[in-house]
């Protein structure tokens, strides 16, 4: 399945905007992720190993916090998941 | 230095005086390149903080997912955002910093004084990460046309 990479992460995949990776579930493509760019890893995950508050990832449409199985959701080829850090502040 | 385009700067800028006396945002997208980021186009953005909408804003990221996809489909990528502050200066708070996540994308701060945008300032965020980065000031080339094809510069 794709990957797509936000703008600030891409220097940590050598500059590729979408990252093909492999296994069946998020988990699986996550952890296949941060294998091949290891370097994303502090980006996307606390210490603690949980995925930092401020990055959002979707699977297709959906938040993956949201899904009824979150990251042990079953994924196929077509599917794609997005990082996308959130975007706030005011004065 | 951020190049952006005389129209896409009238844009975000008359953006702020609409929806004074709330905070409105947006992304900007475009190419990073040696001189820094270059805007091709400006998309406008809701702010889901109606909460407190005068002095916060967030946007989406159902939305900012379909923008990215977007910038894909033209072979752009967000290379910032653009908020204003109502009757407030043009410069980031601590809030609009500890918010702050896209680490290479520069944040356009318009301050709109009882409804007229005044001052427009950029910084952009520097570091590798949460740990070490921090907005640095950038400056803004207004240029006549799109930015990357201008035959005139003005400076902002």
């Amino acid at each position: 399945m794709k990957i797509h990479i936000p703008t600030p992460l891409r220097q940590y995949t050598k500059g590729q905007q979408t990252v093909t990776v492999g296994g069946t579930s998020i988990t699986d493509a996550l952890q296949d992720l941060t294998t091949n760019y290891p370097e994303l890893r502090n980006h996307l995950y606390t210490g603690e190993g949980k995925l930092r508050s401020f990055v959002n990832i979707y699977l297709n449409d959906d938040d993956i916090r949201y899904l009824p199985e979150k990251e042990a959701t079953k994924t196929g080829d077509d599917d794609e998941l997005t990082i996308i850090p959130s975007i706030a502040g005011g004065n | 230095m951020l190049k952006l385009g005389q129209a896409d700067y009238d844009a975000l800028r008359a953006h702020g005086e609409e929806t004074y006396p709330h905070e409105c945002c947006g992304v900007l997208l475009g190419k990073n390149d040696a001189d820094g980021n270059q805007v091709h186009k400006i998309v406008r953005a809701g702010n889901t903080r109606t909460d407190r909408a005068h002095d916060r804003y967030n946007i989406a990221p159902e939305e900012l997912i379909r923008v990215q996809r977007q910038a894909r489909g033209l072979g752009l990528d967000i290379v910032g955002f653009y908020h204003s502050h109502p009757d407030h200066p043009a410069q980031w708070s601590k809030t609009d910093f500890d918010e702050a996540h896209w680490v290479g994308c520069s944040y356009i701060i318009t301050s709109v004084e009882h409804g007229k945008a005044t001052l427009s300032n950029s910084f952009l965020l520097t570091g590798t990460g949460e740990e070490d980065k921090k907005f640095v000031d950038e400056q803004v080339q207004v240029v006549a046309g799109e930015a990357g094809s201008a035959k005139e510069n003005v400076q902002a």
